[in-house]
């Protein structure tokens, strides 16, 4: 297992007059949590669809689980585990309904009661995904991506709008996920979920990834001075390294 | 190889859109109750050739009581007294059906090109010469023929079921897919190793589920309630309506397979569809419309599915008779359903 489970290089993605995505490489190592950190509109989201096999790159080469997109779809689409941003489940179908759905696509996976489970809804299983809280779809959202047993899960976002005892019921599943040996790429704007979820962040700006390495070895490279008030973040890493904040539009 | 509890992702996907649709009120008014509705409300409006009156109006004159008289006792008209100035409105509106006015000789004015007026013209000048003393010299022997399944209801419920199975297979595949398109769920789904075709062949085969009480309804209330004589087998109209029903469905995918917004679909769906509710022959025949338009007409897979239902239901036909109908639906699914799958927008 010495092919990364996600590696590419130079990517580029122009939408009309918009870069999106302008020269990016990473790779990201079996078993570990890879984050993309940036603010909104730095690239992130087109980054990880073309990473998904979802969008073509202008140019750039990239490889999944070892294997290429082109040739090797049907196996990549079984192997891995997607959660888009936007995607709304159906309203109309309830929890089991909607996973026993996603579990039909698959070859392998957990039980549809077992994935259920994993994520915390079992006391839910019955209802409508319309009467579902944010915190509980988004789970729901998981659970349909984890109905294959991936070796590797995409989460574009995962947490956006949670309140925060969802997103650490939310981080306890990718938690349990990880102990399995899956590896996890995320895309967050979130300083503390990097910090609490990822081995490795690479900080994306402007389609271009301007900084890469584990949270703590960027925040100490900061230095001293910075961080005399409370214990240094990535907030004052980004802040340091482009002079904005991240969430600013 | 197992699916953790999950069928086959054909059944799955395709109980998924039954299960959606039974959970949505509005649709299940659309499928069942409309056409039930519109079949009593035409039932109606369209009553039997035999009960059928003609309808005189009787411009108030110096003569007018003497033929009021004479019309009156011939059987099937009806006067109604007129004032000279709303003889106009009164055949525009065909409240009636054709104007006599009083005179010597009297004056017919009415409208040649409806229905009714040809008929009660020859009724009406039939009774007034009679009443001025013509003698005939013979009178035919009658034998009035009251063919099963002749009446305009009889010939309407086919039509209204077909014309079913072309709105609901249209509507309810189209709207679902654009739905699931702006939801982002069609893109989530490409995210999986879901087979395209899969999920396509699924949205038509969850219309079948729905057939079912689309077409027993109205024939049954047809037959029950209005005694519309079914003339065909069960296994003939089944077959017509499953084919008609899953071709329709695939057109419906091709509609829905680039809309991006429902207003888009909707204008789709109805350019479609509209020309058809004309020309196919559901509401009257369409042997009415120019010989140059008939090779059209019949290319039309409404047209197709009509004459194929009214042949199993009231000539009695076995589905053998409608080979042709049936190929041509057929043509028509096949090709939809491939022009769909190449076409859909996913994203």
């Amino acid at each position: 297992m010495s092919t990364p489970a996600v590696r590419c290089t130079d990517l580029a993605k122009r939408y009309g007059s918009v870069v999106a995505v302008d020269g990016l490489s990473l790779a990201v190592e079996r078993g570990e949590c890879f984050g993309l950190l940036g603010p909104n509109g730095a690239g992130k989201t087109t980054t990880i669809e073309i990473l998904e096999g979802l969008l073509a790159p202008d140019a750039g080469h990239v490889e999944v689980l070892g294997l290429e997109w082109a040739a090797h779809e049907p196996e990549l689409r079984q192997r891995l585990g997607i959660q888009l941003q936007e995607t709304q489940l159906t309203d109309k179908l309830t929890v089991q309904e909607t996973v026993r759905l996603f579990r039909s696509f698959y070859h392998q996976g957990p039980d549809v009661d077992a994935l259920v489970d994993l994520v915390g809804l079992t006391s839910k299983r019955d209802s409508l995904v319309l009467h579902l809280s944010g915190g509980q779809k988004q789970r729901l959202s998981i659970a349909c991506a984890l109905a294959g047993e991936p070796d590797l899960l995409f989460l574009d976002e995962p947490t956006t709008g949670l309140d925060p005892q969802s997103r650490r019921q939310l981080w306890e599943v990718l938690g349990a996920f990880r102990r399995q040996g899956g590896t996890i790429l995320l895309t967050t704007h979130y300083m503390d979920e990097a910090q609490a979820l990822c081995d490795r962040v690479a900080i994306v700006d402007q389609g271009r990834i301007i900084a890469q390495d584990t949270p703590q070895a960027l925040i100490t490279a900061l230095g001293a001075p910075k961080v005399v008030t409370h214990e240094g973040t990535l907030e004052d890493v980004f802040m340091a390294l482009t002079g904005r904040h991240l969430r600013e539009e | 190889m197992g699916r953790g509890g999950a069928r086959h992702p054909l059944v799955e996907l395709t109980l998924a859109r039954v299960r959606e649709f039974f959970r949505e009120p509005e649709a299940i008014f659309w499928a069942f109750v409309f056409p039930l509705v519109l079949t009593l409300a035409l039932a109606a409006a369209f009553p039997s050739a035999a009960d059928r009156q003609a309808i005189v109006g009787l411009v108030d004159a110096a003569k007018a009581p003497e033929i009021q008289r004479a019309l009156e006792a011939a059987p099937g008209l009806r006067v109604v007294p007129l004032a000279a100035a709303d003889e106009r409105r009164a055949l525009r509106d065909g409240t009636v059906h054709i104007v006599v006015v009083p005179g010597d000789p009297p004056t017919y004015r009415y409208d040649p090109s409806k229905g009714e007026s040809p008929r009660a013209r020859l009724a009406v000048d039939d009774a007034l010469k009679r009443g001025a003393g013509r003698a005939d010299p013979w009178t035919a022997a009658e034998e009035r023929v009251a063919v099963p399944g002749s009446r305009y209801v009889d010939w309407l419920i086919p039509g209204l079921i077909g014309m079913g199975i072309m709105t609901n297979g249209l509507w309810a595949v189209a709207f679902p897919i654009v739905n699931a398109r702006l939801r982002k769920l069609l893109k989530r789904m490409m995210a999986s190793p879901m087979q395209r075709w899969e999920y396509l062949l699924a949205q038509m085969l969850a219309r079948l589920i729905f057939l079912v009480p689309e077409a027993t309804l109205p024939l049954a209330f047809g037959s029950l309630a209005l005694g519309m004589p079914i003339a065909g087998s069960y296994a003939g109209i089944a077959l017509v309506v499953l084919v008609g029903a899953l071709a329709f469905g695939a057109m419906g995918l091709l509609l829905g397979s680039r809309a991006r917004t429902i207003e888009a679909a909707s204008g789709l769906v109805n350019a479609f569809q509209l020309p058809m509710w004309l020309l196919s022959g559901v509401f009257f025949s369409s042997a009415n419309f120019p010989a140059a338009l008939q090779p059209v007409i019949h290319a039309l897979p409404l047209t197709a599915l009509n004459n194929a239902l009214r042949t199993v239901v009231l000539d009695g036909a076995g589905a053998a008779a409608v080979w042709r109908e049936l190929a041509l639906l057929s043509a028509w699914g096949v090709v939809s359903f491939g022009l769909a799958l190449r076409l859909f927008r996913w994203r």
